[in-house]
């Protein structure tokens, strides 16, 4: 169960019209290595991963969800001002024949969000390593999106989403050690 | 001491339809402790015993499935 607080986790302001940054930023919002797609995924894992790691995993989630929500709160900015003329040039033109301004869960080349995108070998080992993976792969995504972007409060914005994707890594590589260490008390049966 | 195979508790409800598994349990193999293979990492004596091994180096060797639980898979 969630308890919603109705504000973002980081101030998200964008100071220039740019929808094309919208397009962008939208491999964030339903890509492969996405915000959806790792809530999903860590929200999933929970379940069958060593009782140890099931709070992180919650934890991580949890943010994963609220780094959503500024994610479509740079989308919707950009983009709820802007004329079909401008999304057309922006490169969204198809876009907005199919969803008009509304926010839709694809990656920046178009393509709908599938639940391939996440896995879930049930190997708490394989798991972790796939979350380390998404995180890293996540890091470099905002990283790409920064290159792309000269808008200052938005970059700001983004680079506290990709230290946060760092601090991510950092703390499943940790849950593989606790899950590496060795126990005590053997349990034989 | 050092195994091959990590087990858990997960939570039991009362309420819970099938007969729990009340211990669990996770492949924690050699490989992972290695970081990446050393060069010249000693190899079996004979093909026949890293045949059997299903690996060229002892230091790899690990016994799939888990022989603490019966050889059975999916514990």
């Amino acid at each position: 169960m969630w308890y919603y607080e109705k504000k973002l986790q980081y101030p998200v302001r964008v100071s220039t019209c740019n929808p094309m940054l919208a397009k962008f930023l939208i491999e964030q919002y339903g890509g492969a290595d996405g915000e959806l797609a790792a809530a999903l995924r860590y929200m999933n894992q929970r379940y069958t991963i060593p009782d140890k790691v099931v709070g992180l995993l919650t934890d991580i989630a949890t943010e994963e969800f609220s780094h959503l929500e500024m994610i479509a709160t740079m989308i919707y900015k950009l983009t709820k001002d802007a004329t079909p003329e401008m999304l057309k040039e922006a490169g969204l033109g198809d876009y907005y024949v199919n969803h008009d301004r509304a926010l839709f869960y694809q990656n920046a080349a178009g393509a709908p969000f599938t639940a391939t995108y996440i896995q879930a070998k049930g190997d708490p080992i394989a798991d972790l390593y796939e979350d380390i993976a998404a995180e890293e792969k996540a890091r470099a995504t905002y990283q790409w999106i920064i290159d792309l972007s000269d808008d200052t409060d938005l970059n700001d914005s983004l680079k506290f989403l990709r230290e946060r994707e760092i601090v991510h890594s950092q703390r499943f590589r940790e849950a593989v050690e606790i899950l590496k260490e060795d126990q005590n008390q053997k349990k034989v049966f | 001491m050092f195994s091959q195979y990590k087990y858990w508790m997960p939570y039991i409800s009362p309420f819970d339809p099938c007969k729990p598994i009340k211990v669990k349990s996770y492949a924690t193999p050699p490989q992972l402790y290695m970081g990446f293979q050393p060069p010249n990492l000693p190899q079996f004596a004979t093909p026949k015993e890293a045949l059997r091994a299903g690996t060229l180096w002892p230091a790899l060797f690990s016994a799939y499935p888990n022989p603490h639980n019966g050889g059975v898979k999916n514990d």
